[in-house]
């Protein structure tokens, strides 16, 4: 049984997705968002814990300057742009390691500058 | 037996002291002998880097170079710098300043033609703009006792992008060559997918490398990598050359890329330089130069 509040946000998923929310149930389950921020030289969090098997959106801000955030093993990356939220779509992934590193050279800490998803 | 006699020569040839050694791929060391000319390419001299454990003579490792570098008898016809010759500060000031003494200190080379081109950490913050005011263009061609150089500039767009107008430019420059012209090519990072993990990889580098597939003689001389490598795409050569500050691991062998630890036993160790030899109808012939013992 859902609760209103879990039917809200499962139709804002739906939405962001762009599936569209008529009041019907849609037969994609809605991708969980997870969220990083950056800014120079790190990621919060570096280690991010995702859902297994389950598409996911990773919201992705960053406070200072332009930044990447890459998958180079998924062949998946974005822009991160100060002042807008970037929406990186993953596939339902088994579980496992995924790294990320910033693909966008932002100074003399970018080298550091990765993580990796957790997938359980 | 012929090989063996130009083994010798070759040596000779190579320098007193140090270790040399003769890298495979498309390289014959006989042909040093007979060679038209060679050039000698230094790459990622991180003038400003600071940091005891991994290089406790930063301050001295360009100097020590220059003068092995001037040392060289006969001399190169020619020296390129294959980018990273600063080390990256967030400061633009410091950036120039940095520049500016790496200008006033490769001015010392004896010599007298040196083509520069900048790395990521030359240029990727500020699109190339303080490296322009004291190198000038980032990507250029040049001809040189029949050999046509080309250098593309990777590292200019943050993203490790050529861009397209460069490619234009490419394909443009290698119309005026016959195909099986001698054709190398200069960069900083690998136009091909080395290692993107760690970001050793050029985002449309394949866009490149497909303009320069129809020729039939392409060699490909690169840094950013800190190490010796070489790697055939197709019948193009691609060879990374040592760096002249830190070393850095081989592709995936650790975790992160971070500099190889300064080794007190061994000073300099995976530091050195690269001669090349070029003779008309031969491949090239690479000579990889320690600092250590310099
Ligand atoms: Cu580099
Ligand atoms: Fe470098």
């Amino acid at each position: 049984m859902l609760t209103r509040r879990q039917l809200l946000t499962r139709a804002a998923g739906l939405v962001l997705i762009g599936y569209g929310f008529n009041g019907a149930w849609a037969e994609t389950p809605a991708p969980k968002v997870y969220r990083i921020a950056a800014r120079r030289f790190t990621y919060t969090p570096e280690t991010l814990e995702i859902a297994a098997n389950q598409p996911a959106i990773i919201e992705l801000t960053v406070t200072d300057v332009l930044m990447g955030f890459a998958l180079p093993s998924l062949h998946l990356r974005t822009d991160i742009i100060p002042g807008q939220i970037a929406r990186l779509k993953l596939p339902a992934l088994p579980a496992g390691e995924v790294p990320f590193l910033c693909d966008v050279f932002c100074g003399s800490g970018h080298e550091q500058m990765g993580g990796s998803l957790h997938v359980v | 037996m012929q090989n063996a006699i130009n083994r010798r020569l070759f040596l000779q040839l190579a320098g007193a002291g140090g270790v040399v050694w003769v890298t495979g791929c498309a390289s014959t060391p006989g042909n040093t002998a007979s060679a038209d000319f060679y050039f000698v390419q230094l790459s990622d001299t991180h003038w400003g880097f600071k940091g005891a454990a991994i290089n406790p003579d930063s301050a001295g490792t360009f100097p020590k170079t220059i003068a092995a570098v001037n040392a060289l008898n006969p001399p190169p016809d020619f020296v390129v710098f294959t980018g990273d010759l600063t080390h990256i500060s967030d400061d633009p000031a410091e950036r120039r300043q940095r520049l500016k003494q790496f200008k006033a200190m490769a001015a010392t080379l004896t010599v007298p033609v040196v083509h520069y081109m900048p790395g990521e950490h030359d240029a990727s913050l500020d699109n190339g703009a303080a490296y322009q005011e004291f190198f000038g263009a980032t990507h250029y061609s040049f001809d040189h006792k029949g050999v046509h150089f080309i250098a593309l500039d990777n590292v200019s767009d943050p993203h490790a992008s050529i861009g397209a107008a460069q490619l234009q430019w490419l394909q443009a420059d290698l119309a005026t060559q016959a195909k099986d012209a001698r054709i190398i090519v200069f960069t900083h990072r690998p136009l091909f997918d080395l290692y993107p993990s760690w970001d050793w990889a050029t985002a449309d580098g394949a866009q490149a490398l497909a303009l320069l597939e129809p020729y039939s003689d392409v060699t490909v001389f690169y840094g950013h990598i800190h190490q010796e490598h070489h790697q055939m795409t197709g019948h193009i050569a691609h060879h990374a050359a040592h760096g002249l500050m830190f070393a850095l691991p081989a592709p995936g062998s650790q975790p992160k890329r971070t500099p190889i630890a300064w080794d007190a036993t061994a000073p300099y160790k995976g530091l050195g330089y690269r001669r090349v030899a070029e003779a008309k109808g031969s491949a090239a012939t690479l000579t990889e130069l320690p600092l250590q013992g310099a």
